[in-house]
């Protein structure tokens, strides 16, 4: 049977993406933040897993506003890399685990999850900055991975309520999945920034410690925090967190943290990162 | 845009809901046209001819062709959306964001290297002009 063996929380702060692809990360601005990094690296290589499940959102890209999905899940075999604006970011394709996917799909949607399904999607830095991130620059990435993109870009993005129970609808999807596959799922977005208005480079340090503190000591409390509260505490775009809870949701409740960073700033954001383990061994 | 929502209380925070969502669409599908090279081109070869391909209004207009950054907000402009202008001027978001809260990108870039702008007294439109008034 299929198992989630961990969960990676990760910011996907695009400059973060430019500066691996443009090898500037050993300048004095990113430094401290790509050091940071360096564990998780090695924590996931020896980890080797199957299949990532990766939950971002898409930045208009893949879809405009002429359809928005509120949960989607990517089912085809390759996923292109998109062209944001300023050409696709110099990466892999990322390759897709259609017979995982297709089960996830099928069973969230049975699960009362109406899931979105793609067959073809592009996929932006809201992905490849995560993969980035955790495995470095390799000529091919270490996994096959499955895009679950949620809509934080037209209000209302789902409640974190809400993407805590698609997260536990996960875990059970995954363990019913007849081959042994050791599954990682990533949460990414945030942490606390605001890109717009008068207001935009806004950065609150307690609020995110105690967002990075609650993964582990009260899960569930996180998952009250409003999208108004998200967006003055945290910035417009905090809202973004969201995703985490989907990561924590398929997470066994005592799941551990193994490690954590955080730095600020990364361009106009707060970057997190935080590893968490289910103790149960499969 | 008069009923009124508990985040409207949000200081220079433009929350991309239903009201900015009826009146932004053309604007934002104008963006999206900007993720392919060939209309990057010849959005940039003329300006206004592009533009008239949407139906913008007159005020979405002028915002998209003065790169009136937070005037775009005001008129339905979604930031995910309208960063695509910006990114085929060569522009960043910390370029976009400076120019969007009024200040240098220099002053801009110091404060975000000093720990961002702090939520105290940026939590409230009141508590901001409260702010604004002890100088």
């Amino acid at each position: 049977m299929a198992s989630i063996v961990a969960g990676i929380a990760c910011s996907h702060v695009p400059a973060i993406g430019v500066a691996m692809d443009r090898g500037t990360t050993g300048t004095p601005y990113w430094e401290g933040l790509f050091k940071g990094y360096e564990p998780a690296r090695q924590w996931l290589a020896k980890l080797a897993p199957d299949v990532a499940i990766i939950v971002y959102n898409d930045h208009a890209c893949a879809f405009s506003l002429q359809f928005i999905p509120t949960f989607l899940i990517g089912v085809a075999d390759r996923f292109p890399i998109a062209d944001e604006g300023f050409g696709p970011r110099p990466v892999p394709v990322v390759q897709g685990h259609p017979a995982l996917a297709w089960h996830l799909a099928e069973s969230l949607i049975l699960d009362e999850f109406d899931m979105t399904i793609a067959n073809e999607m592009p996929v932006d830095h809201g992905l490849t900055v995560p993969l980035s991130v955790t495995c470095g620059q390799p000529q091919q990435w270490p996994f096959p991975v499955i895009p679950l993109c949620v809509n934080v870009v037209q209000y209302p993005p789902p409640t974190g309520a809400r993407c805590f129970k698609l997260g536990q609808a996960i875990a059970r999807a995954v363990a019913s999945f007849e081959p042994d596959l050791r599954v990682v799922i990533y949460g990414t977005g945030g942490m606390s920034h605001q890109l717009q208005g008068e207001r935009a480079g806004l950065i609150n340090r307690d609020f995110d410690k105690a967002f990075l503190d609650g993964m582990t000591k009260d899960p569930l409390a996180l998952t009250r925090i409003t999208h108004t509260e998200y967006m003055r505490e945290a910035g417009s775009e905090g809202v973004e967190m969201v995703m985490w809870h989907i990561m924590r949701g398929a997470l066994d409740a005592d799941a551990a943290e193994i490690y954590r960073h955080y730095h600020v700033p990364a361009s106009n954001t707060a970057a997190g990162l935080m590893i968490l383990e289910n103790r149960r061994t499969t | 845009m008069t009923e009124s929502r508990e985040y409207d209380t949000i200081p220079g925070t433009y929350v991309y809901d239903a009201r900015r969502g009826r009146e932004g669409y053309a604007l934002n599908m104008f963006c999206m046209s900007l993720n392919v090279a060939e209309n990057r081109r010849k959005f940039k070869e003329d300006e206004a001819a592009y533009l008239d391909r949407f139906t913008l209004s007159p005020e979405q207009r002028r915002t998209v062709l003065k790169r009136d950054w937070l005037g775009m907000l005001k008129v339905g402009g979604n930031i995910y959306y309208t960063i695509k202008i910006a990114f085929c001027d060569g522009l960043t978001f910390q370029d976009v964001a400076s120019m969007m809260s009024g200040v240098s990108k220099e002053e801009y870039a110091k404060m975000m290297l000093a720990g961002g702008r702090s939520p105290e007294g940026n939590r409230y439109k009141d508590a901001a002009a409260l702010d604004t008034s002890r100088g």
